[in-house]
């Protein structure tokens, strides 16, 4: 006999797998459509997870030794760089080990984990399929998909779409429109393999705690990027983003980013030696609060990258797939139960991610996405300027503090003029505030 | 027809490290696949039930995990699938391993389903030894076909099968009483890709175990016992040489002198007495 299915989700990420979880639990039958060899294999992030998220779906799931936590970060710096230098702000505090708040792991573990939960949850996940077509009804209300397999159509009650930002499926079946470039980060990450000892001893952190770095600043050729470094059990990440549209126009390639990076003076000690293990690439839509699809259609949802929800600020973008994951899992266990899964039933999806944080955050900043783009060289000018001044500052040449002040002020006036600096500071607080 | 193929899991060899201490395979962290060789086993055993019917048992030895390369045999179809599974078994070598596959087809046959044949990739990825098969040939007195490519005729009234194997200067044609035992080559076939429904199916299929005691395998002869191989160096064998090259005006002549002069050729030619046979 054919089983028949309640709930088809597409993609097996932490967005498709919170929803799966949350369904299958309230007994709808889920099945999962993972394109890749196992749920993760295909996935690409910074690094870290917010535990707060997870532990909604997992309550105390940090307490669990099979777990692929690599350490837990309890020391938060933010760096502005300058192409010689850079200054650092740090908050470290024992009281983020326990409960952890971010911890770091590697994604395709880490998804593989959460994967199995789901399959105890009685998830059916079906890997190396790839999701080619939407089936709708001649209302068009959307009724299944059809995989790349043969005899690949799959019907059921409820649809939810977690395949990524890039979702050409989405595309094509018209539920969305494509990305555009200016709406997309490109962001490249290496893993450079040391030793548990040596990142508990270059980064100063107790064993099993670790260090994130979010670094600003022109270290990337022409563009604004954003750079991360994170601490893993015996391996540290390292990271740069940026625009889409600008790695066009810069044409600089990622690898010689990276390998930029690597040379920095900030950086270079905390990872010369290393090996590296790993290099991927990924795209993140940091189009913003503008660039959200209508998360909800007759018969179906869009959760995580798929729905453009991403902060960029911050660089959150797990916590807020697994929420809409969980939201969107909720819903579909109300309509399914209820037997309607029809737009106005699922219209209720969209009224939860609104009243939640994921939206209230996006709406807060909505305009960062265009202070960026308008605004280009942000990222560069103001850590430089910074720099320089903290530099001048520093370096003890005879000259009085007086003459000091002066040449930073003739730096500034040089570099961005004093009115530019004052308007983008105004500008960078109104799109956050 | 009643076809069981023997399959095996082995780490994915695009990512096969080698323990410099132990001379054994670093399993951690690798992922497994089914060997490739025996998702060829499997499509013939799948196509030869197509066109004379009958069903297709897949038995595997392994531990617990090797029940997801049998899932993925089932997902393509097959009727029924069994893992041998023990501690008892572990550390066996290829000797231990064909006894335990073999009791576990005598298992089978004790049930009252006759096998009729049994198919096997030619050899393992990981180990390469070429050796599992033929020995569970030998325990059962089934005839054999090693290396084959291409099925050419199963009669099953007279009880026969011919198949194509490949040797190294040439194909050979050859007819065995069945039960028979085959080893198959990668271009037998193209290893189908698995149906949505099979996929699913395999998620739900009953995996069929049996420990030594099921199959009344004897303690003396599995695992570390029952495995009298030592493994002094494991080592990438030096890659094959091109044969002479020949440049220049008269190249052509040079190249022919030494085919000439080969004393293969001569042999073809000229017969073993040195008589050209045309």
């Amino acid at each position: 006999m054919e089983e028949t299915f309640d709930l088809v989700i597409v993609g097996g990420g932490p967005a498709g797998m919170s929803a799966a979880i949350v369904a299958a639990r309230a007994g709808i039958k889920t099945i999962v459509i993972e394109r890749g060899e196992f749920p993760g294999s295909k996935n690409v992030y910074g690094g870290v997870v917010y535990v707060h998220e997870i532990e909604k779906i997992l309550p105390d799931f940090w307490k669990d030794k099979t777990a692929p936590i690599e350490r837990i970060i309890t020391d938060s710096r933010i760096v502005f760089a300058n192409d010689h230098g850079a200054m650092q702000v740090g908050y470290k505090t024992d009281r983020f080990s326990d409960p952890p708040n971010v911890i770091t792991t590697h994604r395709a573990k880490w998804d593989r984990w959460y994967a199995n939960k789901a399959k105890e949850a009685g998830v059916l996940i079906v890997n190396n399929t790839v999701v080619e077509e939407v089936l709708r009804e001649s209302t068009g209300k959307v009724i299944g998909v059809r995989t790349g397999r043969p005899d690949g159509d799959l019907h059921c009650k409820l649809v939810i779409f977690a395949d990524g930002a890039q979702s050409p499926l989405l595309v094509r079946a018209g539920i969305r429109k494509e990305v555009k470039a200016e709406h997309v980060a490109l962001s490249v990450k290496e893993t450079i393999q040391l030793s548990e000892e040596e990142v508990t001893k270059r980064f100063g952190t107790k064993p099993g705690e670790g260090v994130t770095f979010e670094i600003l600043g022109s270290l990337a050729d022409k563009m604004d990027g954003v750079a991360i470094m994170y601490t893993n059990k015996d391996t540290v990440s390292l990271g740069i983003g940026a625009n889409l549209e600008q790695w066009k126009k810069s044409k600089v390639t990622p690898y010689e980013m990276i390998d930029k990076l690597k040379e920095h003076p900030m950086i270079k000690p905390l990872v010369d030696g290393g090996q590296t293990k790993e290099y991927v690439a990924h795209w993140l839509p940091e189009g913003g609060y503008d660039t959200i699809p209508k998360l909800y259609g007759n018969g179906y949802l869009l959760c995580g990258d798929t729905a453009m929800l991403f902060n960029a600020l911050h660089r959150e973008g797990t916590n807020l797939a697994q929420e809409t994951g969980r939201l969107a899992g909720e819903m579909a266990v109300r309509a399914i139960k209820e037997g309607d899964t029809s737009e106005r039933m699922l219209s209720e999806y969209d009224a939860n991610v609104k009243n939640s944080f994921v939206l209230r955050d996006m709406r807060k900043y909505r305009k960062f996405p265009h202070l960026l783009f308008n605004n280009p060289m942000i990222f560069q000018t103001l850590p430089d300027v910074v720099g320089d001044m903290i530099e001048e500052m520093l370096l003890v040449d005879g000259k009085s503090k007086k003459e000091k002040q002066k040449i930073i002020v003739r730096n500034i006036r040089k570099k961005v003029g004093l009115c530019r600096l004052m308007g983008l500071a105004w500008r960078a607080w109104r799109s956050v505030k | 027809m009643h076809i069981v193929v023997l399959i095996k899991q082995v780490p994915d060899t695009q990512e096969v490290k080698i323990d410099p201490e132990k001379n054994t395979i670093v399993r951690a962290g690798v992922e497994s696949i089914v060997n490739p060789f025996d998702m060829n086993a499997t499509e013939l055993a799948l196509q030869l039930r197509e066109q004379y019917g009958g069903k297709v048992t897949v038995i595997t030895m392994g531990p617990p995990q090797a029940a997801m390369a049998l899932k993925e045999t089932f997902s393509m179809g097959v009727d029924r699938v069994i893992l041998l599974q023990d501690r008892g078994f572990a550390a066996s070598d290829t000797l231990a391993t064909s006894y335990v596959l073999a009791q576990g087809i005598k298992r089978l046959e004790a049930d009252g389903e006759k096998v009729d044949l049994v198919i096997c990739g030619k050899q393992a990825v990981d180990g390469d030894t070429a050796q599992t098969g033929p020995g569970v040939a030998c325990r059962l007195s089934f005839d054999q076909i090693t290396y084959v490519t291409q099925v050419d005729k199963i009669d099953l009234d007279a009880r026969t099968i011919v198949a194509r194997r490949r040797l190294a200067k040439g194909v050979q044609v050859v007819q065995a009483q069945l039960p028979a035992l085959l080893t198959v080559e990668k271009d037998i076939n193209e290893p189908r890709y698995a149906t949505l429904r099979g996929i699913i199916a395999s998620e739900r299929a009953k995996v069929i175990e049996w420990c030594a005691a099921d199959i009344k395998a004897d303690a003396e002869q599995i695992g570390f016992k029952g495995s009298p191989t030592w493994v002094k160096r494991i080592f990438t064998p030096p890659p094959r040489e091109g044969g002479p090259k020949f440049d220049g005006p008269d190249a052509v002549k040079k190249a022919l002198e030494v085919v000439l002069d080969n004393q293969h050729f001569k042999e073809a030619v000229f017969g073993e007495e040195g008589v050209c046979k045309r």
